[in-house]
């Protein structure tokens, strides 16, 4: 298991390198200068001399590899350089920020995967059931709304319409004080958003899954041995149907990073995904470069875990053999 | 994508059950067929709403009435009006135009670069292969609208910057079907006769593997659009996107934001449906397109 991991990781290492290769590449062939987004509306009145200088104390002269080995070299040691729109360094962003924007998706992962675990467990008893037919085009409709839209439409509702949650920020404008109570009263209404959001795919997933799993001999030998309908869908069906839904667990990563980076601009919430758009309009390149190999890194954390639940949860599978 | 595996599952013990069974089996086929002629109309009219409404409707979609904004839908303006009083109906049909104009060039630019890396892969083999796969798998690790984000910004927004981004963030997926797909071609007794009736490495590709991959790149094509779209709005309403002046409906729905805080729902709810509709319509077309070129292979959840 331990061994599986480390070698799963060393693969991660080159993916890695080469994600933040590209990144530098990209902007070494776009217009993008950073002595100007450095020096702002000074580098316009700026002799070339003076240019010339900063662009040599920027170390921007070197080519785009050079740079990327200095960046390198010293993101490993600890320190991932300057943002020029938070006016902090890129780690005390990164520190500050990713608490929140974990907690957020935390809690709207494990609703999204408990409600669509019973929504699709639901939608599956009776294939063609008025229930089943409502729960599957409720999930594509909901698929196919982009997360944005289904955001402020709640944002519209729940805090203007009823008035009854806060329509965004951490805490309410007046306080400074951050308390459990208001962050929980602030979170309910982004995480549910952004479990919304993930829910269609565990819904029709789980329903696929126990829809499969239903017609299968275990099942219908549990049925013959009179076993209450209820034990047959929970303990046999949902078991073996959730095995594919859990291997994929890991790889929805990717699609909760882009739900949080829309979410969270929505609500203003105070994690790194906002921060990325933030630094995007104002181009902001060391705080870019480190949240995107930061959102690359926590994607393959994702594989990996999608490899290990696989190798836990299916006993088939040998670990050693992957 | 239900209907395959709902066939599968037993009928239940009783005759009763068993007729029940059977007319619920009746009712789902006229669901499927009914399912086909919704998109097939409901893409139709889309197509149509965007090819013929500026052309023939001779309605200014900017023309501003300050006395009428803000109105909710009425008569005459069945979808409302905006915070400077121009139509809504107009200002969508013409968003829908935008978004789909820019979602079907970013859907044939990543299709083609698709096919040909993945062409190139699955026909040379070997160690290019490999290389060329794992820099796909290097560039799939990157969160798609995050790389679409970090491309923008480098390039700064605009209509063919956010092309590029919406196509390279979106022909990797393209790239591994046509790959698979050449592959198992190659194994193909047809290819190994060309080749042993001397054809060479590029007449064997564009003339024996390529016509064979397209079926499945095209309908990769088609199911790319609307995702395309979903790209493009996301990145304009981000203020990443499209100008202003040629608002799409992801600056519709920004530009809605200050409205919506006010009070006003109706300048959010419809650009979000004209991005809803067209989606659920390809994805229909799709999946039924998807079960006539591999009938066997059971149908995935895609959309």
């Amino acid at each position: 298991m331990a061994r599986m991991t480390g070698r799963r990781a060393l693969f991660a290492v080159p993916v890695v390198l080469v994600v933040t290769l590209g990144v530098f590449a990209i902007a070494a062939v776009s217009p993008f200068d950073p002595v100007k987004a450095y020096a702002g509306s000074a580098a316009l009145g700026a002799d070339q001399e003076t240019l010339d200088r900063l662009r040599a104390n920027l170390g921007v002269d070197q080519s785009f590899a050079a740079r990327w080995w200095h960046w390198l070299t010293s993101a490993l040691g600890g320190d991932l350089g300057h943002s020029t729109v938070m006016r902090q360094p890129v780690t005390e962003v990164i520190g500050e920020r990713l608490v929140w924007s974990a907690l957020l998706c935390a809690v709207a992962f494990a609703a999204a995967v408990v409600a669509g675990v019973v929504l699709g467990v639901l939608a599956a008893r009776r294939p063609g059931s008025l229930t089943d037919r409502v729960v599957t085009s409720l999930a594509y409709s909901l698929e196919a709304a982009p997360v944005f839209w289904t955001a402020l439409l709640a944002v519209w509702l729940f805090a203007l319409h009823w008035g009854v949650l806060p329509a965004g920020g951490l805490t309410d404008t007046g306080s400074e004080l951050v308390t459990a109570g208001q962050v929980a009263s602030h979170l309910v209404l982004p995480a549910g958003v952004l479990a919304v959001s993930q829910l269609p795919w565990f819904t029709l997933y789980v329903r696929q899954g126990v829809t499969d799993a239903l017609a299968e001999d275990p099942v219908r030998g549990a049925r013959a041995r009179g076993i209450g309908e209820g034990t047959v869908l929970f303990g046999h069906a949902l078991r073996s149907g959730l095995l594919p839904v859990l291997t994929l667990i890991g790889s929805r990563v990717p699609e909760l990073i882009t739900g949080a980076l829309l979410v969270e601009s929505v609500f203003s919430w105070p994690g790194i995904a906002a921060a990325t758009v933030e630094a995007a309009t104002a181009v902001d390149f060391p705080l870019l470069a480190a949240l995107t190999t930061l959102a690359t890194a926590a994607v393959l954390a994702g594989n990996l875990l999608a490899d290990l639940l696989y190798g836990l949860f299916d006993p088939r599978v040998n670990l050693r053999d992957m | 994508m239900a209907e395959t595996t709902v066939e599968k599952t037993a009928p239940r013990e009783s005759g009763a059950a068993r007729a029940a069974w059977r007319s619920r089996t009746g009712t789902r086929r006229s669901t499927r067929t009914l399912r086909l002629y919704t998109s097939v109309v409901l893409t139709g009219v889309t197509v149509l709403a965007v090819l013929v409404v500026p052309p023939l409707v001779q309605l200014d979609q900017q023309a501003v009435d300050l006395a009428a904004k803000l109105r909710p839908p009425s008569a005459a303006h069945p979808f409302g009006t905006d915070d400077v009083g121009r139509d809504l109906l107009l200002r969508c049909v013409y968003g829908l135009r935008v978004s789909l104009l820019v979602g079907v060039a970013a859907a044939l630019t990543a299709t083609v670069v698709g096919t040909a890396v993945g062409a190139t892969a699955g026909a040379l083999g070997g160690w290019v292969d490999r290389a060329v796969m794992r820099v796909v798998d290097a560039f799939s690790s990157v969160p798609h609208l995050l790389l679409g984000v970090f491309i923008v910004a480098m390039f700064r927004p605009g209509v063919w910057p956010v092309v590029a981004s919406v196509a390279l963030t979106h022909w990797l997926s393209t790239a591994r079907i046509v790959r698979a797909e050449v592959l198992s071609l190659r194994a193909r007794p047809y290819v190994d006769a060309a080749v042993s009736g001397g054809a060479s490495r590029w007449r064997v590709a564009v003339r024996h593997l390529l016509p064979g991959v397209l079926p499945q790149a095209a309908l990769a094509a088609v199911l790319m659009v609307p995702h395309a779209m979903w790209h493009e709005s996301a990145l304009s309403f981000l203020g990443l996107g499209l100008p202003t002046h040629m608002a799409s409906l992801g600056n519709l729905i920004q530009s809605a934001r200050g409205s919506l805080l006010a009070g006003q729902w109706w300048p959010t709810l419809f650009p979000g449906l004209f991005i809803i509709v067209p989606t659920l319509a390809v994805a229909g077309l799709a999946g039924v397109w998807r079960e006539r070129i591999n009938p066997r292979r059971r149908s995935e959840l895609m959309l």
